[in-house]
């Protein structure tokens, strides 16, 4: 949206300079207010970061004053080892990871296919299936919680890691609705060839179509982790011994024993914090158009 | 069919199945150690006929959907409108501004709480200094639930993103045909660009809608905070779905609790439908669909 206006030619003479750096400053004014707004803006998002970050690095005795100091000094790096280990982090971690990984296997392999089913087989009722698969999306989880609960707990799971990643191997509705818009986008070609040569469609699927679609694999890998990673009530559920407890217990627990100790509790919110921002650095494009694309084609 | 076998299975065993238990058990009196009582539509009348929590909750609830939705989308489009001029650095702007969504929620809560820290905080810091009253923010009623909805705001990265893939859809030639015709920029944007994002607004509110209508984990974690009374001070942080998790999972009251969960699934089924349908109202589509 350049401010470039249409020269209308006027009868007579007028300075040819003038009115250009005039525009010229005009634009540099707009880009100058612009800049400013964008600035605003990312102190509103960035402080947090910055007062997270400060505050974890803070002595006890700085924690505690009025009005708070903007930076620490002595900058105690030892907080964060000393809340690596008071929360256990290594030890949730680990936990945490024990349900990631198994959990985005399972959300790849179990949203692919069902993918492929809707994008490129044709069978009768397709499109109103992927209808309700979309509708599921809108449930609010709190209506199958309880029986779903209560189905783990006939089976013996509670307590244990699977009903936090078994689930995963049934397909996800988000998934599969982003698979599938890749899916469609590949050629047909691909897959006739492929029938020509005698493949059957699973061939089709693991050797050509897979191949093809690593970009969206990489956002699914990259997304149903960071929600694996960030979830909070399914753990809250299903664990009960506070040694399997994934991080985002075991934080909450150590908020519980150190209420007071702002410093520990800012160190392990950032240590918590560090893959996310790891993998939002390295794969920032997936990210984005994984989400977009969504919102674009719904 | 091979291939949608996962999804099938997992719809009858975590969807479907569920829902139906769910409403049997919501006609029960269930407390896990022995088997439903039933107890017909008792649940039901107890809910909303005595129980104070439940309007409490339902009221916090409904104030986050109709508070939050607003803020929050408004903020976003803004937000994606900026990010969408042409300044130098735009990159690193947008790198910044989507960052927070992807930010664990847990940890994030621990974060605001010690921002809005009201004696040791820094937003109370300046706002002292300004010599206006500093509010009690998480610890207070009035303004524990803003201080959520301005977590949300902080939040709307996905948000954001998603309007932003909208407003790039919008063809130029639109805005340049407008300009000639001497559009400013203010209806440039009521004309063209929210008509030609109406979707994408409309596909943001919905989902946004089902969000604060589950609202839980900021919730929960704000209020352990505050001395770890779950709901927190006077019950002003004790949300819809926070109310159903403490009557399932700590008093233990399943069959109240499966009522709880299909009022909810009624409401928001309902304010869905309401929403699509005002969607088809009022939505600009390029291609006339259906």
């Amino acid at each position: 949206m350049s401010d470039e206006a249409i020269d209308v030619p006027r009868v007579g003479r007028w300075p040819k300079t003038k009115p250009i750096a005039a525009r010229r400053s005009r634009a540099v004014l707009k880009q100058a207010g612009l800049h400013l707004v964008l600035l605003v803006v990312a102190a509103y998002f960035a402080f947090p970061f910055f007062w997270l970050v400060t505050s974890s690095l803070k002595d006890a005795t700085q924690i505690f004053v009025f009005p708070p100091v903007l930076w620490p000094n002595p900058i105690k790096w030892i907080n964060y080892p000393v809340a690596f280990e008071e929360m256990h982090f290594a030890h949730y971690l680990v936990n945490t990871l024990t349900v990631t990984v198994p959990s985005v296997v399972g959300t790849l392999i179990s949203s692919a296919m069902p993918a492929y089913a809707f994008s490129r087989l044709n069978w009768p009722g397709r499109d109103l299936v992927f209808v309700l698969v979309l509708g599921t999306m809108m449930l609010p989880f709190a209506v199958t919680m309880i029986p779903v609960y209560l189905l783990f707990h006939a089976l013996g799971w509670i307590g244990t890691y699977l009903p936090l990643i078994v689930p995963h191997f049934f397909g996800g509705a988000f998934f599969i609705f982003l698979l599938r818009q890749f899916f469609l986008s590949i050629p047909i070609e691909i897959s006739e060839a492929a029938e020509i040569d005698g493949a059957n469609e699973l061939r089709i699927f693991l050797q050509m179509i897979i191949p093809l679609s690593r970009p969206v694999i990489a956002t699914t890998v990259l997304l149903s982790f960071i929600w694996t990673y960030n979830e909070f009530l399914q753990p809250l559920i299903y664990l009960t011994n506070d040694s399997m407890y994934t991080l985002a217990l075991g934080i909450v627990t150590f908020v519980g024993s150190n209420i007071q100790k702002w410093e520990l509790l800012m160190a392990a919110a950032v240590m918590y914090c560090v893959p996310n921002i790891v993998l939002y650095f390295f794969a920032q494009k997936h990210f984005i158009k994984g989400i977009a694309t969504t919102g674009m084609k719904s | 069919m091979f291939f949608i076998a996962p999804w099938v299975i997992g719809f009858v065993a975590f969807t479907a199945g569920p829902m139906a238990a769910s409403l049997y058990y919501s006609f029960t009196d269930f407390n896990v150690l022995q088997p439903p009582i039933w107890v017909g539509a008792s649940n039901y009348m107890h809910l909303v006929t005595d129980d104070e929590y439940f309007f409490q909750a339902l009221n916090n609830t409904l104030y986050m959907v109709v508070v939050g939705i607003p803020a929050t989308q408004v903020f976003a489009f803004i937000t994606a409108l900026l990010l969408n001029v042409k300044v130098k650095g735009i990159p690193a702007y947008r790198t910044l501004y989507f960052l927070p969504a992807i930010m664990p929620e847990v940890p994030i809560t621990l974060i605001w709480a010690w921002i809005f820290n009201p004696q040791l905080g820094p937003v109370n810091a300046a706002i002292s200094a300004l010599g206006l009253v500093p509010p009690l923010w998480l610890s207070g009623p009035t303004w524990a639930k803003p201080t959520l909805i301005l977590l949300g705001i902080w939040q709307v990265g996905t948000t954001t993103a998603i309007y932003l893939a909208g407003l790039q859809g919008v063809p130029q030639e639109m805005y340049e045909a407008a300009m000639i015709d001497g559009a400013g920029p203010l209806a440039r944007l009521r004309q063209i660009t929210i008509p030609l994002t109406s979707p994408v607004i409309a596909f943001n509110t919905i989902v946004g809608i089902i969000f604060f209508f589950q609202y839980f984990t900021q919730a929960y974690v704000a209020s352990s905070t505050q001395g770890g009374q779950v709901g927190g001070v006077e019950n002003s942080l004790l949300f819809y779905a926070v109310y159903l998790y403490q009557n399932a999972f700590q008093y233990l009251k399943m069959g109240y609790a499966s009522a709880m969960s299909w009022l909810l699934f009624l409401i928001v089924m309902a304010v869905t439908l309401l929403s699509l349908y005002g969607s088809s109202r009022w939505v600009y589509y390029e291609v006339r669909q259906r």
